[in-house]
Protein backbone atom coordinates (compact mmCIF):
# COMPACT_ATOMS: atom_id res chain seq x y z
CA UNK A 1 0.00 0.00 0.00
CA UNK A 2 2.72 2.45 1.28
CA UNK A 3 4.75 1.90 -1.73
CA UNK A 4 1.81 2.46 -4.11
CA UNK A 5 1.08 6.06 -2.29
CA UNK A 6 4.71 6.58 -2.93
CA UNK A 7 4.64 5.55 -6.61
CA UNK A 8 1.40 7.83 -7.01
CA UNK A 9 2.91 10.73 -5.23
CA UNK A 10 6.18 10.13 -7.79
CA UNK A 11 4.05 10.15 -10.62
CA UNK A 12 2.20 13.50 -9.96
CA UNK A 13 5.22 15.02 -9.52
CA UNK A 14 6.67 13.87 -12.82
CA UNK A 15 3.65 15.10 -14.20
CA UNK A 16 3.90 18.37 -12.60
CA UNK A 17 7.37 18.82 -14.13
CA UNK A 18 6.46 17.80 -17.47
CA UNK A 19 3.66 19.87 -17.19
CA UNK A 20 5.48 23.21 -16.18
CA UNK A 21 8.27 22.04 -19.30
CA UNK A 22 5.47 22.35 -21.66
CA UNK A 23 3.43 24.98 -20.41
CA UNK A 24 7.41 27.60 -20.86
CA UNK A 25 7.59 25.89 -23.97
CA UNK A 26 4.28 26.65 -25.21
CA UNK A 27 4.67 30.22 -23.80
CA UNK A 28 8.07 30.08 -26.14
CA UNK A 29 6.16 28.71 -28.93
CA UNK A 30 3.28 31.53 -29.32
CA UNK A 31 5.85 34.54 -28.14
CA UNK A 32 6.66 35.88 -31.61
CA UNK A 33 2.79 36.38 -31.72
CA UNK A 34 2.49 37.67 -28.49
CA UNK A 35 4.98 40.36 -29.62
CA UNK A 36 3.07 41.35 -32.56
CA UNK A 37 -0.05 41.66 -30.25
CA UNK A 38 1.54 43.93 -27.92
CA UNK A 39 3.18 45.87 -30.19
CA UNK A 40 0.93 46.44 -32.60
CA UNK A 41 -1.44 48.65 -30.25
CA UNK A 42 1.83 51.09 -30.08
CA UNK A 43 3.32 53.95 -32.15
CA UNK A 44 5.99 53.57 -34.27
CA UNK A 45 8.38 55.72 -31.88
CA UNK A 46 7.67 53.48 -29.03
CA UNK A 47 8.00 50.09 -30.30
CA UNK A 48 11.38 50.97 -31.68
CA UNK A 49 12.10 52.23 -28.17
CA UNK A 50 11.17 49.33 -26.37
CA UNK A 51 9.39 46.51 -28.45
CA UNK A 52 9.26 44.47 -25.24
CA UNK A 53 6.84 46.72 -23.16
CA UNK A 54 3.23 45.87 -22.74
CA UNK A 55 2.02 49.79 -23.38
CA UNK A 56 4.08 52.38 -25.37
CA UNK A 57 5.67 55.43 -23.60
CA UNK A 58 2.69 57.56 -25.87
CA UNK A 59 -0.12 54.80 -25.03
CA UNK A 60 -2.82 52.42 -26.36
CA UNK A 61 -3.18 53.34 -30.00
CA UNK A 62 -5.35 51.51 -32.36
CA UNK A 63 -4.44 53.89 -35.31
CA UNK A 64 -1.62 51.39 -36.93
CA UNK A 65 -5.10 49.35 -38.45
CA UNK A 66 -7.29 51.35 -40.10
CA UNK A 67 -4.13 52.76 -41.70
CA UNK A 68 -2.63 49.10 -42.73
CA UNK A 69 -6.12 48.31 -43.74
CA UNK A 70 -6.34 50.89 -46.45
CA UNK A 71 -2.81 50.63 -48.04
CA UNK A 72 -2.60 46.55 -48.01
CA UNK A 73 -6.41 46.75 -49.26
CA UNK A 74 -7.42 44.73 -47.08
CA UNK A 75 -10.67 43.06 -48.04
CA UNK A 76 -10.20 43.13 -51.46
CA UNK A 77 -7.20 40.95 -50.67
CA UNK A 78 -9.23 39.22 -47.86
CA UNK A 79 -11.99 38.76 -50.74
CA UNK A 80 -9.14 37.30 -53.93
CA UNK A 81 -8.05 34.83 -51.10
CA UNK A 82 -11.37 33.74 -49.81
CA UNK A 83 -12.67 33.25 -53.69
CA UNK A 84 -9.45 31.36 -54.70
CA UNK A 85 -9.42 28.98 -51.88
CA UNK A 86 -12.95 28.17 -51.81
CA UNK A 87 -12.99 27.41 -55.00
CA UNK A 88 -10.02 25.53 -55.89
CA UNK A 89 -10.48 23.42 -52.69
CA UNK A 90 -14.63 22.95 -53.83
CA UNK A 91 -13.01 21.40 -57.10
CA UNK A 92 -10.15 19.44 -55.98
CA UNK A 93 -12.83 17.47 -53.74
CA UNK A 94 -15.44 17.21 -56.60
CA UNK A 95 -12.66 16.05 -59.35
CA UNK A 96 -10.58 13.68 -57.24
CA UNK A 97 -13.57 11.63 -55.41
CA UNK A 98 -15.14 11.20 -58.57
CA UNK A 99 -11.45 10.07 -60.02
CA UNK A 100 -10.91 7.89 -57.18
CA UNK A 101 -14.41 6.23 -57.54
CA UNK A 102 -13.61 5.10 -60.92
CA UNK A 103 -9.93 3.89 -60.38
CA UNK A 104 -10.96 1.97 -57.49
CA UNK A 105 -13.68 0.27 -58.90
CA UNK A 106 -12.11 -0.39 -62.58
CA UNK A 107 -8.89 -1.35 -61.09
CA UNK A 108 -8.09 -3.68 -64.12
CA UNK A 109 -8.42 -0.48 -66.87
CA UNK A 110 -5.11 -0.09 -68.66
CA UNK A 111 -6.50 4.02 -68.00
CA UNK A 112 -6.89 3.89 -64.39
CA UNK A 113 -3.54 1.96 -63.85
CA UNK A 114 -1.63 4.38 -65.65
CA UNK A 115 -3.14 7.60 -64.24
CA UNK A 116 -3.16 6.44 -60.50
CA UNK A 117 0.80 5.23 -60.97
CA UNK A 118 1.26 8.41 -62.73
CA UNK A 119 -0.54 10.26 -59.40
CA UNK A 120 1.41 8.20 -57.06
CA UNK A 121 4.86 8.75 -58.84
CA UNK A 122 4.31 12.67 -59.39
CA UNK A 123 3.87 13.08 -55.52
CA UNK A 124 7.49 13.57 -55.43
CA UNK A 125 8.02 16.37 -58.02
CA UNK A 126 8.88 19.95 -56.06
CA UNK A 127 7.17 22.79 -57.70
CA UNK A 128 10.55 24.12 -58.39
CA UNK A 129 10.69 21.91 -61.40
CA UNK A 130 7.66 22.65 -62.16
CA UNK A 131 7.45 26.72 -62.17
CA UNK A 132 9.90 27.78 -65.48
CA UNK A 133 7.37 25.64 -67.75
CA UNK A 134 4.23 26.68 -66.25
CA UNK A 135 5.19 30.27 -66.76
CA UNK A 136 6.59 29.18 -70.48
CA UNK A 137 3.57 27.39 -71.24
CA UNK A 138 0.77 29.51 -69.70
CA UNK A 139 2.39 32.62 -69.48
CA UNK A 140 3.92 32.68 -72.84
CA UNK A 141 2.32 29.78 -75.06
CA UNK A 142 -1.18 30.50 -73.93
CA UNK A 143 -1.33 33.83 -72.30
CA UNK A 144 -3.65 33.47 -69.65
CA UNK A 145 -1.74 34.46 -66.05
CA UNK A 146 -3.09 37.26 -64.33
CA UNK A 147 -6.93 35.82 -63.83
CA UNK A 148 -8.20 34.16 -60.79
CA UNK A 149 -9.64 31.11 -62.94
CA UNK A 150 -5.69 30.06 -63.75
CA UNK A 151 -4.72 30.09 -60.06
CA UNK A 152 -7.84 28.17 -59.26
CA UNK A 153 -7.37 25.22 -61.66
CA UNK A 154 -3.51 25.06 -61.31
CA UNK A 155 -3.99 24.80 -57.40
CA UNK A 156 -6.70 21.96 -58.42
CA UNK A 157 -4.20 20.12 -61.03
CA UNK A 158 -1.41 20.23 -58.05
CA UNK A 159 -3.60 18.91 -55.33
CA UNK A 160 -5.61 16.38 -57.30
CA UNK A 161 -3.19 13.63 -57.12
CA UNK A 162 -2.57 13.65 -53.34
CA UNK A 163 -6.46 13.77 -53.21
CA UNK A 164 -7.33 11.11 -55.31
CA UNK A 165 -4.66 9.06 -53.38
CA UNK A 166 -6.69 9.72 -49.73
CA UNK A 167 -9.82 9.35 -51.60
CA UNK A 168 -8.69 5.94 -53.36
CA UNK A 169 -7.97 4.80 -49.75
CA UNK A 170 -10.95 5.90 -48.34
CA UNK A 171 -13.49 3.97 -51.29
CA UNK A 172 -11.58 0.69 -50.76
CA UNK A 173 -11.37 0.39 -47.31
CA UNK A 174 -14.67 1.94 -46.17
CA UNK A 175 -17.10 1.14 -48.72
CA UNK A 176 -18.62 -2.24 -49.10
CA UNK A 177 -19.42 -2.83 -52.94
CA UNK A 178 -22.78 -4.26 -52.12
CA UNK A 179 -24.55 -1.25 -51.39
CA UNK A 180 -23.44 -0.10 -54.58
CA UNK A 181 -24.78 -3.82 -56.31
CA UNK A 182 -27.85 -3.08 -54.43
CA UNK A 183 -28.28 0.69 -55.69
CA UNK A 184 -27.72 -0.80 -59.25
CA UNK A 185 -30.21 -3.58 -59.11
CA UNK A 186 -32.57 -1.03 -57.95
CA UNK A 187 -32.31 0.83 -61.53
CA UNK A 188 -29.41 3.32 -60.44
CA UNK A 189 -26.94 4.32 -63.07
CA UNK A 190 -23.52 4.19 -61.76
CA UNK A 191 -23.21 8.49 -61.88
CA UNK A 192 -26.46 7.93 -59.51
CA UNK A 193 -25.41 5.41 -57.46
CA UNK A 194 -21.90 7.47 -57.04
CA UNK A 195 -23.88 10.78 -56.25
CA UNK A 196 -26.85 9.27 -53.93
CA UNK A 197 -24.25 6.30 -52.37
CA UNK A 198 -20.71 7.05 -52.91
CA UNK A 199 -20.35 10.62 -51.92
CA UNK A 200 -22.55 11.03 -48.96
CA UNK A 201 -20.46 8.26 -46.91
CA UNK A 202 -16.95 9.94 -48.05
CA UNK A 203 -17.79 12.57 -45.80
CA UNK A 204 -14.79 12.19 -42.89
CA UNK A 205 -12.27 12.03 -45.85
CA UNK A 206 -14.07 15.15 -47.34
CA UNK A 207 -13.49 16.93 -44.53
CA UNK A 208 -9.76 15.77 -44.32
CA UNK A 209 -9.07 16.79 -48.09
CA UNK A 210 -10.96 20.61 -47.64
CA UNK A 211 -9.20 21.23 -44.32
CA UNK A 212 -5.57 20.37 -45.88
CA UNK A 213 -6.08 21.57 -49.48
CA UNK A 214 -7.89 25.22 -47.99
CA UNK A 215 -4.56 25.79 -45.72
CA UNK A 216 -2.33 25.36 -48.45
CA UNK A 217 -4.13 26.98 -50.97
CA UNK A 218 -4.99 29.94 -48.47
CA UNK A 219 -1.23 30.31 -47.35
CA UNK A 220 0.74 29.23 -50.60
CA UNK A 221 2.78 31.94 -51.94
CA UNK A 222 5.34 30.84 -54.60
CA UNK A 223 2.36 29.68 -57.24
CA UNK A 224 0.34 32.57 -56.79
CA UNK A 225 2.80 34.97 -57.31
CA UNK A 226 3.95 33.72 -60.34
CA UNK A 227 0.78 33.56 -61.41
CA UNK A 228 -1.35 36.74 -60.49
CA UNK A 229 1.02 40.14 -60.99
CA UNK A 230 -2.03 42.47 -61.02
CA UNK A 231 -2.56 44.45 -57.66
CA UNK A 232 -6.02 43.74 -57.20
CA UNK A 233 -5.87 39.86 -57.89
CA UNK A 234 -3.45 40.19 -54.95
CA UNK A 235 -4.00 37.13 -51.97
CA UNK A 236 -2.74 37.45 -48.82
CA UNK A 237 0.45 35.81 -48.83
CA UNK A 238 1.49 38.12 -52.04
CA UNK A 239 0.11 41.40 -50.38
CA UNK A 240 1.68 40.88 -46.99
CA UNK A 241 4.92 40.58 -48.69
CA UNK A 242 4.44 43.35 -51.33
CA UNK A 243 3.74 45.72 -48.29
CA UNK A 244 6.72 44.69 -46.31
CA UNK A 245 8.09 45.74 -49.50
CA UNK A 246 6.87 49.34 -49.56
CA UNK A 247 6.12 49.72 -45.77
CA UNK A 248 9.43 48.05 -44.29
CA UNK A 249 10.63 51.16 -41.67
CA UNK A 250 6.97 51.62 -40.62
CA UNK A 251 6.86 49.54 -38.30
CA UNK A 252 3.71 50.10 -36.79
CA UNK A 253 2.14 49.61 -39.88
CA UNK A 254 3.97 46.11 -40.60
CA UNK A 255 2.46 44.75 -37.02
CA UNK A 256 -0.78 45.41 -38.02
CA UNK A 257 -0.38 44.13 -41.49
CA UNK A 258 1.16 40.90 -40.04
CA UNK A 259 -1.35 40.76 -37.54
CA UNK A 260 -4.30 40.94 -40.61
CA UNK A 261 -2.99 38.33 -42.14
CA UNK A 262 -2.86 35.68 -39.67
CA UNK A 263 -6.34 36.72 -37.91
CA UNK A 264 -8.70 34.86 -40.51
CA UNK A 265 -7.39 31.89 -39.71
CA UNK A 266 -6.47 32.53 -36.27
CA UNK A 267 -10.23 33.05 -35.74
CA UNK A 268 -11.18 29.98 -37.49
CA UNK A 269 -9.03 27.91 -35.57
CA UNK A 270 -10.56 28.62 -32.71
CA UNK A 271 -13.72 27.12 -33.64
CA UNK A 272 -12.47 24.63 -36.11
CA UNK A 273 -9.58 23.61 -33.79
CA UNK A 274 -10.63 19.63 -33.39
CA UNK A 275 -11.60 19.14 -36.24
CA UNK A 276 -8.09 20.89 -38.31
CA UNK A 277 -5.74 18.80 -35.67
CA UNK A 278 -7.81 15.64 -36.81
CA UNK A 279 -7.93 16.24 -40.43
CA UNK A 280 -4.65 17.25 -40.33
CA UNK A 281 -3.43 13.95 -38.54
CA UNK A 282 -5.64 11.77 -40.76
CA UNK A 283 -4.01 13.68 -43.87
CA UNK A 284 -0.37 13.54 -42.99
CA UNK A 285 -0.66 9.58 -41.74
CA UNK A 286 -2.44 8.37 -45.15
CA UNK A 287 -0.23 10.19 -47.04
CA UNK B 1 -26.25 -2.54 -71.51
CA UNK B 2 -22.46 -3.67 -73.04
CA UNK B 3 -19.91 -3.23 -70.03
CA UNK B 4 -17.42 -4.38 -72.33
CA UNK B 5 -17.08 -2.51 -75.34
CA UNK B 6 -14.50 -0.10 -75.57
CA UNK B 7 -16.75 2.91 -76.00
CA UNK B 8 -18.61 2.16 -72.66
CA UNK B 9 -15.36 2.40 -70.59
CA UNK B 10 -13.93 5.55 -72.22
CA UNK B 11 -17.17 7.21 -71.66
CA UNK B 12 -17.47 6.02 -67.91
CA UNK B 13 -13.82 6.95 -67.65
CA UNK B 14 -14.18 10.47 -68.87
CA UNK B 15 -17.24 11.19 -66.98
CA UNK B 16 -15.42 10.38 -63.82
CA UNK B 17 -11.95 10.98 -64.21
CA UNK B 18 -11.58 13.04 -66.91
CA UNK B 19 -11.77 16.45 -65.36
CA UNK B 20 -9.21 14.93 -63.11
CA UNK B 21 -6.75 13.34 -65.65
CA UNK B 22 -6.89 17.12 -68.00
CA UNK B 23 -6.26 19.27 -64.60
CA UNK B 24 -3.42 16.72 -63.78
CA UNK B 25 -1.90 16.61 -67.08
CA UNK B 26 -1.92 20.47 -67.96
CA UNK B 27 -0.61 20.89 -64.93
CA UNK B 28 2.11 18.28 -63.46
CA UNK B 29 3.11 16.21 -66.31
CA UNK B 30 3.07 18.33 -69.09
CA UNK B 31 4.98 20.96 -67.56
CA UNK B 32 6.92 17.90 -66.15
CA UNK B 33 7.86 16.71 -69.72
CA UNK B 34 8.06 20.28 -71.15
CA UNK B 35 10.46 21.29 -68.24
CA UNK B 36 13.17 18.71 -69.80
CA UNK B 37 13.30 20.01 -72.96
CA UNK B 38 13.73 23.50 -71.41
CA UNK B 39 16.61 22.24 -70.18
CA UNK B 40 18.09 21.78 -73.58
CA UNK B 41 17.62 25.13 -74.92
CA UNK B 42 18.70 28.80 -73.95
CA UNK B 43 15.30 30.39 -73.49
CA UNK B 44 15.61 34.06 -72.02
CA UNK B 45 11.60 34.15 -70.87
CA UNK B 46 10.28 36.60 -73.50
CA UNK B 47 11.55 35.70 -77.11
CA UNK B 48 9.85 33.06 -79.15
CA UNK B 49 12.51 31.09 -80.74
CA UNK B 50 13.84 28.62 -77.22
CA UNK B 51 17.23 28.11 -79.42
CA UNK B 52 18.44 24.49 -78.85
CA UNK B 53 22.29 23.87 -76.98
CA UNK B 54 22.37 20.54 -76.03
CA UNK B 55 23.54 19.65 -72.83
CA UNK B 56 25.48 23.32 -72.54
CA UNK B 57 23.27 23.75 -69.51
CA UNK B 58 24.04 20.97 -67.34
CA UNK B 59 27.45 21.67 -68.02
CA UNK B 60 27.03 25.41 -66.64
CA UNK B 61 25.30 24.32 -63.59
CA UNK B 62 28.10 21.84 -62.99
CA UNK B 63 30.10 24.65 -63.38
CA UNK B 64 27.85 27.49 -61.68
CA UNK B 65 29.92 27.61 -57.98
CA UNK B 66 27.34 29.78 -56.58
CA UNK B 67 24.39 26.82 -57.16
CA UNK B 68 26.40 24.53 -55.42
CA UNK B 69 27.40 26.59 -52.60
CA UNK B 70 23.76 26.98 -51.98
CA UNK B 71 22.87 23.15 -52.37
CA UNK B 72 25.66 22.22 -49.63
CA UNK B 73 24.48 25.47 -47.59
CA UNK B 74 20.60 23.51 -47.89
CA UNK B 75 22.13 20.17 -46.90
CA UNK B 76 23.65 21.57 -43.87
CA UNK B 77 20.83 23.78 -43.12
CA UNK B 78 18.38 20.72 -43.57
CA UNK B 79 20.42 18.60 -41.59
CA UNK B 80 20.61 20.30 -38.57
CA UNK B 81 16.66 21.46 -38.77
CA UNK B 82 15.61 17.63 -39.21
CA UNK B 83 17.31 16.07 -36.94
CA UNK B 84 16.33 19.13 -34.53
CA UNK B 85 12.83 19.35 -35.66
CA UNK B 86 12.50 15.70 -35.10
CA UNK B 87 13.96 15.58 -31.82
CA UNK B 88 11.78 18.05 -30.68
CA UNK B 89 8.65 17.20 -31.80
CA UNK B 90 9.42 13.48 -30.28
CA UNK B 91 9.82 14.84 -27.51
CA UNK B 92 6.73 17.02 -27.70
CA UNK B 93 4.52 13.96 -28.49
CA UNK B 94 5.90 11.80 -25.34
CA UNK B 95 4.56 15.04 -23.48
CA UNK B 96 1.48 15.53 -24.75
CA UNK B 97 0.32 11.86 -25.33
CA UNK B 98 1.64 10.75 -21.40
CA UNK B 99 -2.06 11.54 -20.18
CA UNK B 100 -1.19 15.34 -18.43
CA UNK B 101 -3.77 17.53 -17.57
CA UNK B 102 -4.40 19.98 -20.68
CA UNK B 103 -2.87 17.53 -23.53
CA UNK B 104 -5.69 18.75 -26.05
CA UNK B 105 -5.02 22.18 -25.10
CA UNK B 106 -0.96 21.58 -25.77
CA UNK B 107 -1.52 19.85 -28.89
CA UNK B 108 -3.53 22.53 -31.01
CA UNK B 109 -1.07 25.29 -29.42
CA UNK B 110 2.37 23.71 -30.70
CA UNK B 111 0.26 23.37 -33.80
CA UNK B 112 -0.40 26.94 -34.70
CA UNK B 113 2.84 28.10 -36.51
CA UNK B 114 1.72 25.65 -39.54
CA UNK B 115 -1.36 27.14 -39.98
CA UNK B 116 0.43 30.61 -41.01
CA UNK B 117 2.27 30.51 -44.29
CA UNK B 118 5.64 31.00 -44.29
CA UNK B 119 6.10 34.43 -45.78
CA UNK B 120 3.95 35.95 -42.86
CA UNK B 121 6.06 33.84 -40.00
CA UNK B 122 9.18 34.78 -41.65
CA UNK B 123 8.35 38.54 -41.01
CA UNK B 124 7.27 37.97 -37.85
CA UNK B 125 10.42 36.49 -36.59
CA UNK B 126 12.07 38.70 -38.97
CA UNK B 127 10.59 41.60 -36.23
CA UNK B 128 11.76 38.89 -33.08
CA UNK B 129 15.30 38.98 -34.16
CA UNK B 130 15.69 42.54 -35.58
CA UNK B 131 14.32 44.14 -32.40
CA UNK B 132 12.69 42.07 -29.80
CA UNK B 133 16.60 40.20 -29.61
CA UNK B 134 18.47 43.13 -29.83
CA UNK B 135 16.91 45.31 -27.09
CA UNK B 136 17.04 41.52 -24.71
CA UNK B 137 20.67 41.95 -25.73
CA UNK B 138 21.43 45.55 -25.62
CA UNK B 139 19.99 45.49 -21.78
CA UNK B 140 22.10 42.58 -20.89
CA UNK B 141 25.17 44.20 -22.30
CA UNK B 142 24.41 47.61 -22.26
CA UNK B 143 26.13 48.38 -25.75
CA UNK B 144 24.65 48.59 -29.18
CA UNK B 145 24.45 44.66 -30.15
CA UNK B 146 23.71 43.71 -34.05
CA UNK B 147 21.04 41.86 -35.06
CA UNK B 148 21.76 37.90 -35.83
CA UNK B 149 19.76 38.06 -39.06
CA UNK B 150 22.60 40.68 -40.37
CA UNK B 151 25.74 38.28 -39.31
CA UNK B 152 26.69 35.79 -42.06
CA UNK B 153 26.37 32.88 -39.73
CA UNK B 154 23.68 34.19 -37.68
CA UNK B 155 20.97 34.06 -40.68
CA UNK B 156 21.48 30.33 -41.21
CA UNK B 157 20.92 30.00 -37.37
CA UNK B 158 17.72 31.92 -37.73
CA UNK B 159 16.53 30.35 -40.28
CA UNK B 160 17.45 26.50 -38.81
CA UNK B 161 15.65 27.82 -35.33
CA UNK B 162 12.48 29.39 -37.78
CA UNK B 163 11.72 26.09 -39.46
CA UNK B 164 12.37 24.01 -36.17
CA UNK B 165 9.73 25.93 -34.71
CA UNK B 166 7.25 25.68 -37.95
CA UNK B 167 7.99 22.19 -38.72
CA UNK B 168 7.59 20.75 -34.90
CA UNK B 169 4.18 21.23 -34.18
CA UNK B 170 3.59 19.17 -37.89
CA UNK B 171 5.86 16.08 -37.33
CA UNK B 172 5.11 16.25 -33.43
CA UNK B 173 1.33 15.29 -34.79
CA UNK B 174 2.67 12.38 -36.63
CA UNK B 175 4.32 11.49 -33.56
CA UNK B 176 1.10 11.47 -31.38
CA UNK B 177 -0.42 9.34 -33.78
CA UNK B 178 2.32 6.78 -33.75
CA UNK B 179 2.34 6.67 -29.80
CA UNK B 180 -1.61 6.31 -29.86
CA UNK B 181 -0.90 3.15 -31.71
CA UNK B 182 1.35 0.96 -29.86
CA UNK B 183 -1.14 -0.59 -27.79
CA UNK B 184 -0.72 -0.24 -23.92
CA UNK B 185 -0.61 -3.60 -23.18
CA UNK B 186 2.97 -4.14 -25.07
CA UNK B 187 4.12 -1.73 -22.57
CA UNK B 188 2.67 -3.13 -19.22
CA UNK B 189 3.63 -6.48 -20.56
CA UNK B 190 7.27 -4.87 -20.69
CA UNK B 191 6.62 -2.99 -17.44
CA UNK B 192 6.12 -6.40 -15.85
CA UNK B 193 8.41 -8.51 -17.35
CA UNK B 194 11.11 -6.11 -15.16
CA UNK B 195 11.68 -3.14 -18.04
CA UNK B 196 12.35 0.21 -16.18
CA UNK B 197 10.27 2.82 -18.30
CA UNK B 198 12.92 3.97 -20.17
CA UNK B 199 13.49 0.25 -21.55
CA UNK B 200 10.24 -0.12 -21.74
CA UNK B 201 10.16 3.15 -24.34
CA UNK B 202 13.77 2.49 -26.32
CA UNK B 203 12.93 -1.53 -26.94
CA UNK B 204 9.22 -1.30 -27.05
CA UNK B 205 7.94 1.59 -28.13
CA UNK B 206 9.94 2.87 -30.45
CA UNK B 207 11.14 0.39 -32.25
CA UNK B 208 6.81 0.22 -32.86
CA UNK B 209 6.62 3.65 -33.84
CA UNK B 210 9.59 3.15 -37.00
CA UNK B 211 6.74 4.01 -39.74
CA UNK B 212 6.55 7.53 -37.86
CA UNK B 213 10.05 8.05 -37.88
CA UNK B 214 10.07 7.20 -41.74
CA UNK B 215 7.39 9.30 -42.38
CA UNK B 216 8.27 12.19 -40.57
CA UNK B 217 12.04 12.12 -41.45
CA UNK B 218 10.56 11.84 -45.10
CA UNK B 219 8.23 15.09 -45.01
CA UNK B 220 10.48 17.03 -42.91
CA UNK B 221 13.59 16.33 -45.25
CA UNK B 222 11.60 16.70 -48.66
CA UNK B 223 10.61 20.04 -47.18
CA UNK B 224 14.03 21.56 -45.92
CA UNK B 225 15.20 20.36 -49.10
CA UNK B 226 13.07 23.09 -51.03
CA UNK B 227 12.95 25.59 -48.63
CA UNK B 228 11.77 29.32 -50.13
CA UNK B 229 8.91 31.23 -48.21
CA UNK B 230 10.85 31.89 -45.18
CA UNK B 231 13.90 31.79 -46.83
CA UNK B 232 12.53 34.74 -48.81
CA UNK B 233 10.80 36.52 -46.16
CA UNK B 234 13.02 36.39 -43.40
CA UNK B 235 16.43 36.87 -45.13
CA UNK B 236 15.95 37.14 -48.61
CA UNK B 237 19.69 35.53 -48.93
CA UNK B 238 20.89 38.13 -46.66
CA UNK B 239 23.41 39.48 -45.75
CA UNK B 240 26.06 38.81 -48.41
CA UNK B 241 24.12 36.00 -50.56
CA UNK B 242 25.10 34.36 -46.97
CA UNK B 243 21.79 32.60 -46.36
CA UNK B 244 20.33 31.66 -50.26
CA UNK B 245 19.17 28.40 -50.18
CA UNK B 246 18.64 26.07 -52.97
CA UNK B 247 15.03 27.29 -54.01
CA UNK B 248 16.10 30.47 -54.49
CA UNK B 249 18.94 30.33 -56.23
CA UNK B 250 16.72 28.28 -58.54
CA UNK B 251 14.15 31.23 -58.86
CA UNK B 252 16.97 33.66 -59.25
CA UNK B 253 18.25 31.85 -61.79
CA UNK B 254 15.31 31.39 -63.87
CA UNK B 255 13.59 34.81 -62.96
CA UNK B 256 15.62 37.47 -61.68
CA UNK B 257 18.84 36.55 -64.30
CA UNK B 258 16.21 35.37 -66.92
CA UNK B 259 18.75 32.30 -67.57
CA UNK B 260 15.24 29.70 -67.89
CA UNK B 261 17.14 27.02 -69.45
CA UNK B 262 19.86 27.55 -66.84
CA UNK B 263 17.56 27.75 -64.23
CA UNK B 264 15.05 25.18 -64.99
CA UNK B 265 18.57 22.59 -65.32
CA UNK B 266 19.45 23.51 -61.94
CA UNK B 267 15.69 22.97 -60.48
CA UNK B 268 16.11 19.26 -61.93
CA UNK B 269 19.25 18.58 -60.58
CA UNK B 270 17.61 19.93 -57.40
CA UNK B 271 14.70 17.50 -57.68
CA UNK B 272 16.95 14.63 -58.45
CA UNK B 273 18.81 14.90 -55.33
CA UNK B 274 16.27 15.60 -53.06
CA UNK B 275 14.64 12.27 -54.39
CA UNK B 276 17.29 10.15 -54.53
CA UNK B 277 17.61 10.98 -50.35
CA UNK B 278 13.95 10.87 -49.81
CA UNK B 279 13.57 7.69 -51.57
CA UNK B 280 16.87 5.94 -49.41
CA UNK B 281 15.91 7.29 -46.56
CA UNK B 282 12.23 5.48 -46.94
CA UNK B 283 13.85 2.57 -48.04
CA UNK B 284 16.31 1.88 -45.53
CA UNK B 285 13.19 2.92 -43.00
CA UNK B 286 11.05 0.27 -44.48
CA UNK B 287 13.34 -2.20 -44.24
CA UNK B 288 13.89 -2.52 -40.21
CA UNK B 289 10.09 -2.09 -39.80
CA UNK B 290 8.65 -4.49 -36.70
CA UNK B 291 4.85 -5.70 -36.15
CA UNK B 292 3.67 -6.14 -32.85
Amino acid sequence: MIDNEKAAQKKRMTHLIMWIVLLLLFIMFIAPFLLVIINVFKTKGDITSNPLAFVGAHGFTTKNFPEAMRKMNFWNVFTNSAIITFSATVLTILVSAMAAFVIVRNSKWIACTLLFSAMVASMVIPFQVLMVPLVSVYGGTLNVLNHRITLILLHVGFSVSMATFMFHGAIHTTIPLELEEAAYIDGCTRWQTYWKIVFPLLKPTIATVAIIDAMAFWNDYLLPSLVLGRKELYTIPIATQAFYGTYSTDIGLVMAALLLAMLPILILYVFLQRYIVEGVTAGAVKG
Amino acid sequence: MERNTFSYKLKQFMMFAGPASILFFGTVLVPFVYGFYLTFTSWDGISKVKPFVGLENYTAAMQDSAYWAAIGRTAIYSLFAVILVNALAFFLAYFVTSGIKGQNFFRAGFFIPNLIGGIVLGYVWKFVFNRAFVAVAQAITGGTVPSLLSTTGGAMFCLILVSVWQYAGYMMLIYVAGFMAVSNDLKEAALIDGCTPSQAMQNVTIPLMRSSFVQCLFLSITRCFVVYDVNLSLTNGEPFNSSVMAAMHVYNQAFTYKNYGLGQAEAVILFVICAVIGVTQVYIGKKGEVDA
